[in-house]
């Protein structure tokens, strides 16, 4: 069972990464797509805690940094999605008892990830703009991910708290779902 | 979705002294992927052009690639309402005009005062291309890089199984796209002439002047290129056409392709040189089928369009 939990939540990280670079380009505003990757990584976190989140922002970064289109360092993703899956884990305590704030949480989150992947990127000279270019890009992908986050951390919610083990024994588990 | 909160820190299992509490072990696991992706980058970053990470880069490339063309087969039908006979045979006529473009700009190399010699050369140039004729492979544009990365890339949906290799012209029927900076079987990583990192030798139409073309990252209507020329003294006109310089063997850039038209000309006071801003004929966020220059001959699992007759 533990198996198949762990194909199903690659698969989740695949479609993310897929759907953000196949599908969300006919959508995109002057290039920035929604980071569906990030977005469930900080319900992840909101759902399960900072360890869990920070192997699967891990995973989901690595991925973002090597599939196709990728011509980045590798690893600069999966740095700035580690970092933001452990910052949402410490703050669920607040995150998850609303769907309001847990969209916020995910707009900060989005705001950190893309800054770090930016900064790192000014640190190592790969693929940098312009800073005023780099700002536009990151206010409009915060914007894009506040937007989506209403619809898609509900269900995010209930497909992660349906994968989780029969009576899990983590210590993590903090929250509880009250139906 | 109604949450309440558990009991804090209460485990069903009684703690064992000297167990990591879960926030520690949190911590440590943090601790532990930080350092394994500082690793990852500075691997990557230091090594250069051979990377050990490029076996990994392809597995995962021959894995997500097709799912990318899969998933982009699967919406075409949605995204293809607009215009749904771009067909091969269009591909033709695009060559077709690309070439009439090509006849059209050696006229006006021939028309403007520049050096025979050079002219000579430049004709020979251009009648071994018209000799050995571009080969295209064409393929489809099926993934985006996202802006948030900055850096420009698409993946298009032919590969090593075509013919496609790296360092190879990718074109359309407006103009110069890009080139192959990595290929899998079936899939294929182009990075766009508007990325930061793409420098393009390019030629004015009008009086062959030489000079290279950076990137300035934006796709939109605001992608633009910054045409740097050798020679300070050349102001370049407006509206004038650039085209590609080409370089040995056409790798990465063949010669002769449009790039774009310069918009304006900047000067700067400190430096004696003149920035020409080029606004590119490619629309950049409305790629969809793209050609691939591949040497003649080449043979592969998808039809070769060649300059004359198909093939």
């Amino acid at each position: 069972m533990t198996a198949l939990r762990g194909v199903v939540l690659a698969g989740l990280i695949g479609v993310a990464v897929v759907a953000q670079v196949v599908v969300f380009r006919y959508f995109s505003i002057e290039g920035v797509v929604p980071d569906l990757a990030l977005i469930l990584v900080v319900v992840a976190a909101i759902d399960r805690g900072p360890q869990f989140a920070t192997v699967l922002g891990f995973a989901a970064g690595l991925l973002l940094d090597l599939a196709p289109p990728a011509d980045h360092v590798a690893g600069r993703w999966a740095l700035a999605f580690v970092v933001v899956g452990f910052l949402a884990g410490r703050v669920r305590r607040d995150a998850g008892s609303s769907t309001l704030t847990a969209v916020l949480v995910v707009g900060a989150g989005s705001f950190v990830g893309t800054s770090l992947f930016a900064f790192s990127g000014l640190l190592l000279h790969d693929g940098s703009l312009p800073v005023d270019q780099m700002l536009r890009v990151i206010v409009t992908s915060v914007l894009w991910d506040l937007l989506l986050a209403p619809l898609l951390v509900p269900v995010l919610l209930l497909v992660l708290s349906s994968l989780r083990p029969p009576g899990d024994r983590s210590a993590d588990q903090r929250v509880r779902v009250v139906h | 979705m109604a949450r309440a909160w558990g009991a804090p820190g209460r485990r069903p299992r009684s703690p064992r002294p000297g167990d990591p509490s879960p926030d520690q072990r949190a911590r440590r696991v943090f601790a532990v992927l930080v350092l394994a992706c500082l690793t990852l980058i500075t691997l990557d970053a230091r090594s250069g052009a051979g990377s050990p990470l490029d076996p990994v880069r392809a597995v995962v490339g021959n894995v997500m690639g097709p799912a990318e063309s899969a998933t982009a087969g699967a919406f075409r039908p949605f995204t293809d309402l607009g215009d749904a006979l771009r067909t091969n045979h269009k591909l033709r006529g695009d060559m077709a005009r690309l070439e009439a473009d090509n006849a059209r700009l050696r006229a006006q190399a021939s028309t403007a005062p520049v050096d025979r010699k050079r002219l000579a050369e430049l004709d020979g140039l251009t009648r071994t291309v018209a000799d050995t004729g571009y080969s295209l492979v064409a393929a489809r544009v099926v993934a985006m890089g996202p802006e948030q990365s900055f850096s420009r890339t698409v993946t298009i949906d032919a590969g090593t199984s075509s013919g496609v290799r790296k360092d190879m012209t990718v074109l359309d029927n407006d103009g110069l796209v890009g080139r192959v900076v990595s290929a899998t079987h079936s899939t294929a990583t182009v990075l766009l002439i508007v990325d930061t990192g793409s420098v393009v030798g390019g030629r004015l139409g009008t009086n062959l002047e030489i000079g290279f073309l950076r990137g300035r990252g934006a796709v939109g209507n605001d992608g633009r290129l910054a045409l740097d020329l050798v020679d300070d003294s050349v102001v370049p006109s407006r509206d004038d056409v650039v085209v590609t310089w080409g370089s040995k063997d056409g790798v990465p850039y063949v010669a002769g392709i449009p790039i774009g038209r310069v918009e304006s000309v900047v000067s700067s006071p400190r430096q004696s040189s003149r920035l020409a801003i080029i606004k590119p004929f490619v629309d950049f966020t409305a790629l969809d089928v793209v050609g691939v220059v591949v040497p003649k001959g080449t043979t592969g699992d998808r039809p070769v369009l060649t300059a004359g007759a198909p093939q």
